[in-house]
């Protein structure tokens, strides 16, 4: 084993008397949870189970969260005549819809879309309970709030898809439904209905955050990992000494690509890229429908969709030939 | 937790999890080889995709009625030998009979059909008499034939059809569609039925709205949902509609066999300056169902008995896949019409 255990990527877990943290401050509640051990868990991560802090704002929004869930759940199983089996089976295909678009912004009656509305303010609130939530730890720990403004990120893109277009549109009926397959199938006839969102450039930037994610991601998950038995981990110690794993680290990208992100700006990198999908996506999603109908005819407006040769002979719109049935 | 204890854990998990990856792969995944036809302009992935031994058993399934011997025209028609000859009275006594035997073999032939042969619309006691529904069907579904080989050949070409496109020796074709009641939804507060989110069949198990048929097959519901270049006002159509428009597109691959590209540049659904000619054969088969829906089918409800009828008591209609069965043309383009030059003398309220 020599050194392994100096390394915190390793299989073996060196174990301490149960930590509690920090005290919290005096306006908070106490901290809840027994403390316990798990092999498994330290396999991979810390091997400490609990204790938790809930607080009356994690209690409300898992409340909210609960009844939101219950909301989507019971219809859905409803939807089925109550058959478990089916409930089980069909799961995946089964949604609480949005209301029919005829009921504009009004509020219908629970059995067209009411439930959908209920359950959507349910869980939003849920949601954001949660975000304040997270940006008080975050506070009481003394932490900067970069966590919670990640996560209103998400909550941005959630925001403009269940509430701000369709507040835009005029219409509860242009939310996403709340299901698996169904909002997935939503998705697509939501890229059908306005052009093609391949040719949204918000579209666009949000999938080269995503995918420029995932890459920042490997290639700092990876440096860190290389580094590993020179002791990367242990960033801050290093940073100002000769052949430590950081200046390693640092060299290797400076001679593979002639630059490198430093152990700090790295995490800047990673941050903006993830913030940045759910932020453009979002743009993206609100404009689409309240400023732009097609996004292929605008492509062709603005001279970035390619024309083809013709492979066929011409066929004209049999809807506009006179004579022909309708 | 010990050594042992821990690799036990580990194993059974990923026992698990192979099990899972593959009932996945062998459920869902589709041996090789998959062969692919370019039909657009290079890089716009249009393009269809087959399997050569799917392809080779579909075409092996395909059973034509063997062609009977042609009759001659000679001789005194049918209206003057035969009572009650309302549709087919311009045929010789030949060329009657000689239909009258192929639709037997086409609809009810005897011995695979209970109660199969001429007696299946006929009564044996009297030729003539109208007593039995299938009789008044069958006449009513000769005008039909009629119909569609005459007004829309726009659809079905010079091929044109006859009862065996359909029915393949079977009284009730194997593909109809009725209006489907609401799915079991409970009463009271809860969500109504919204017609889609089962994983049905009918539009190939997606959770699109899974009676496409009633709205745009039967009735003539507004198909089109994305705005054109040329659109007179502001388009209004909701994303909920283009899931009904989408399960009906979902229905057309299915019942052709062939995917989206087929007769879509899918980058510019709307536009046919970049579709392919088959979407104007299909544009045109969409009016030719309502045709027969609308005017010939469902008129015969009433003349149905309850069996033939779906759970709302509506008659049980056609869509593509009733002539099509998963083929981009019905039988893969068998010219059945060819060879009964008598479908194409149906007359209205011939005389007497």
């Amino acid at each position: 084993m020599g050194y392994e255990y100096q390394n915190l990527f390793t299989r073996v877990q060196v174990r301490g008397p149960a930590y509690s943290g920090v005290p919290v401050a005096r306006a908070d509640e106490p901290r809840g949870g027994q403390v316990s051990f798990s092999h498994l868990l330290g396999q991979i991560g810390d091997a400490q189970v609990g204790p938790i802090y809930l607080g009356w704002l994690g209690l409300m929004s898992l409340i909210c969260g609960f009844v939101a869930v219950e909301i989507i759940g019971l219809n859905m199983w409803a939807s089925v005549n109550w058959d478990p089996v089916q409930f089980i089976r069909q799961l995946p295909w089964l949604a609480l819809e949005p209301p029919a678009p005829h009921w504009g912004l009004r509020l219908p009656p629970l059995q067209e879309g009411g439930w959908w509305l209920m359950a959507g303010f349910f869980l939003t609130l849920s949601v954001l309970l949660w975000w304040l939530r997270v940006y008080q730890r975050s506070r009481q720990l003394g932490l900067g709030t970069h966590t919670p403004w990640a996560f209103a990120a998400a909550i941005w893109l959630y925001l403009v898809l269940g509430f701000i277009r369709p507040l835009l549109m005029g219409s509860w009926g242009e939310a996403v439904p709340f299901g698996i397959f169904p909002h997935l199938d939503w998705t697509a006839a939501f890229s059908i209905r306005y052009g093609n969102l391949f040719y949204n450039p918000f579209h666009a930037l949000s999938i080269v955050f995503l995918y420029g994610s995932t890459l920042l991601f490997a290639m700092h998950g990876a440096t860190i990992l290389a580094a590993g038995r020179f002791g990367s981990e242990r960033e801050v110690e290093q940073v100002i000494d000769r052949g430590t794993a950081h200046e390693r680290c640092a060299i290797f990208w400076r001679w593979t690509m002639g630059f490198n992100a430093t152990f700090e700006s790295i995490h800047r990198w990673a941050w903006w890229f993830a913030v940045l999908c759910p932020l453009t996506g979002g743009i993206g999603i609100l404009l689409t429908g309240t400023v732009v109908d097609n996004w292929y005819l605008w492509a062709i407006k603005h001279g970035y969709a390619p024309a083809y040769p013709a492979v066929w002979p011409h066929v004209a719109d049999p809807g506009l030939m006179t004579g022909a049935a309708r | 937790m010990n050594g042992f204890g821990r690799n036990f854990v580990l194993g059974v998990s990923s026992s698990i999890a192979v099990l899972v990856v593959l009932a996945i792969v062998l459920t869902t995944f589709e041996r090789p080889p998959v062969e692919s036809v370019q039909r657009g302009f290079r890089g716009t992935g249009m393009e269809l995709v087959y399997n050569p031994r799917t392809v080779a058993a579909d075409l092996a399934a395909v059973r034509l009625p063997e062609v009977l011997d042609p009759a001659d025209n000679d001789g005194p028609r049918a209206s003057e030998i035969y009572e009650n000859v309302k549709v087919l009275g311009n045929l010789s006594n030949a060329q009657f009979l000689r239909l009258m035997q192929a639709m037997t073999e086409w609809v009810s032939p005897e011995g695979s059909v209970e109660n199969g042969g001429c007696n299946y619309c006929h009564n044996p006691e009297n030729l003539a008499a109208d007593d039995r529904y299938t009789k008044v069907v069958a006449r009513r579904m000769l005008q039909m034939v009629h119909e569609i080989n005459g007004k829309w050949q726009t659809h079905v070409g010079e091929t044109g059809v006859t009862c065996y496109t359909c029915h393949r020796g079977q009284p009730v074709p194997a593909a109809v569609w009725s209006t489907t009641p609401a799915q079991g939804r409970s009463t009271g507060l809860l969500e109504s039925s919204t017609g889609q989110n089962l994983a049905a069949p009918s539009v190939g198990l997606t959770s699109l709205p899974y009676d496409a048929f009633t709205p745009f097959l039967l009735q003539d519901h507004e198909i089109r949902v994305i705005t054109r270049p040329d659109a007179p006002a502001v388009n209004r159509s909701s994303i909920k509609q283009t899931e009904w428009t989408y399960g009906l597109m979902v229905h057309f691959s299915e019942a052709l066999g062939v995917n989206c590209t087929y007769c879509h540049n899918s980058r510019a659904f709307f536009d046919w300056d970049e579709s392919s000619p088959p979407r104007a054969t299909a544009w045109h088969g969409i009016r030719m169902l309502r045709d027969v829906n609308g005017n010939y089918i469902e008129p015969l409800r009433n003349v149905m008995p309850p069996e033939r009828h779906g759970p709302l008591g509506d008659a049980l209609k056609a869509n593509c896949a009733t002539c099509h069965r998963g083929a981009f043309k019905p039988l893969y383009g068998a010219p059945l019409l060819r060879d009964y030059p008598e479908l194409r003398e149906v007359r209205e309220n011939a005389a007497q």
